[in-house]
């Protein structure tokens, strides 16, 4: 139970995607134009993390290790098509907003990371923790970054206006190279904190 | 024919697939060190990304749709996409030793590349005829080799340069990209303004 602890709280600090364990970028940098888009597409990652990481540890005695990429592409997808299919259904907005990067999480490279690294290692209970983790890590570090440009960039916080009519968007935070920049930017802020940590300036 | 050249001006500048699209930003993060492993993955993309797409479409047109098993896309496609890059892979290893061993090592990093599976899904959302779904996935492809040739290049410079220690690595290469991007945002809107120049 306590390892499970651990695993569960590495995802959020110390491992937090897609700052320390730089993977997933595409997702990152297309939908955090906005909360509701960062917070959306982190839902839906976390959902396929936890069930493929449950699954795939699961399946862990019969799988064999030759066909265990080919295998992982199919549980992964096959959850994957759950998650598009359940939010045509029910979140039809947010689907619009995030677009082709939902059939895209099949090659989010956390997803895959994960699978290999430790599901595929480890029992179910410290999988799900590891998933549950690294999965609401992904999505608060969507959500901080979201929150910067959408703020910057349309002046609002998941779509409703908080600066008032005076004040000029900079759109650019919205689009492309804000998004480069930004998560750039974080990235570098994320190095020195831990820099700093280790005693090196 | 002019509408397959503003197509594909669009595909590499306007919406170029690294710096509009947001596809591809592993390999473009990860090799990007140098000017001649950028060469080897951008060669490598351009050879999977039109084969992948050519096979997709057919599949989306002729199995899929017919069938209505459209929600089955997401699944089907990867599971092409793999198959594709390990055909690819054993094709290349039996009769072009040499160009096996230049692209070898990237072959199989394509597969979780999500510019292959990004253009794949572009191509039957924009409602494109075979021809063009094989010339906008090629020139997607050249935009992403420009792109990671470009950022290739500025990583050499930047190795003679001392930089901030919390900037080294992908912190600085993604701040690069963002100004790249700010270059490529110029083309933006000049698609449709060529296309409405030809329909007049």
């Amino acid at each position: 139970m306590k390892t499970a602890f651990i695993d569960f709280t590495r995802g959020l600090w110390e491992q937090i995607p897609p700052f320390r364990l730089v993977l997933g970028l595409c997702p990152t940098l297309a939908v955090t134009s906005s909360v509701t888009g960062g917070v959306g597409m982190g839902i839906a990652t976390t959902f396929v993390l936890v069930c493929s990481n449950v699954l795939i540890s699961l399946l862990r005695p019969v799988i064999h290790p030759k066909v265990r990429i080919a295998v992982y592409i199919v549980i992964i997808a096959t959850f994957v098509v759950f998650v598009e299919m359940a939010m045509q259904a029910w979140a039809y907005p947010v689907y619009q907003l995030l677009g082709i990067f939902i059939p895209l999480i099949v090659v989010n490279c956390i997803i895959f990371g994960r699978a290999e690294a430790f599901a595929s290692k480890n029992n179910v209970l410290r999988s799900f923790a590891d998933g549950l983790g690294m999965g609401l890590g992904f999505t608060l570090s969507l959500a901080v970054i979201g929150l910067f440009r959408e703020l910057l960039g349309s002046g609002a916080i998941a779509g409703k206006a908080v600066f008032g009519p005076s004040f000029l968007p900079c759109t650019l935070m919205a689009k492309a190279p804000g998004a480069f920049i930004t998560i750039g930017c974080f990235l570098a802020i994320m190095n020195g904190i831990d820099l700093r940590k280790r005693g090196i300036k | 024919m002019m509408e397959a050249a503003i197509v594909i001006f669009s595909a590499v500048f306007v919406n170029n697939i690294l710096l509009a699209r947001y596809l591809g930003n592993c390999p473009f993060c990860g090799v990007s060190k140098s000017l001649s492993s950028a060469w080897g993955m951008g060669i490598a993309v351009i050879f999977v990304i039109t084969i992948a797409t050519a096979t997709t479409w057919i599949i989306h047109h002729f199995i899929l749709d017919p069938l209505h098993l459209s929600y089955l896309q997401t699944i089907v496609f990867i599971l092409v996409i793999a198959t594709l890059v390990q055909l690819v892979e054993f094709f290349l290893q039996k009769n072009a030793v040499a160009l096996y061993q230049s692209l070898g090592i990237y072959l199989p990093l394509i597969t979780t590349n999500c510019a292959v599976l990004g253009v794949a899904i572009l191509a039957i959302k924009n409602n494109y005829g075979f021809i063009m779904s094989v010339f906008f996935a090629a020139a997607s492809a050249f935009g992403f080799l420009l792109a990671l040739l470009c950022m290739a290049g500025i990583r050499q410079r930047l190795e003679t340069v001392i930089l901030p220690r919390p900037f080294r690595g992908t912190a600085i290469t993604l701040i690069i990209a963002g100004i790249m991007a700010l270059a490529f945002y110029g083309f933006s809107g000049m698609d449709a303004t060529l296309s409405s120049l030809v329909h007049h």
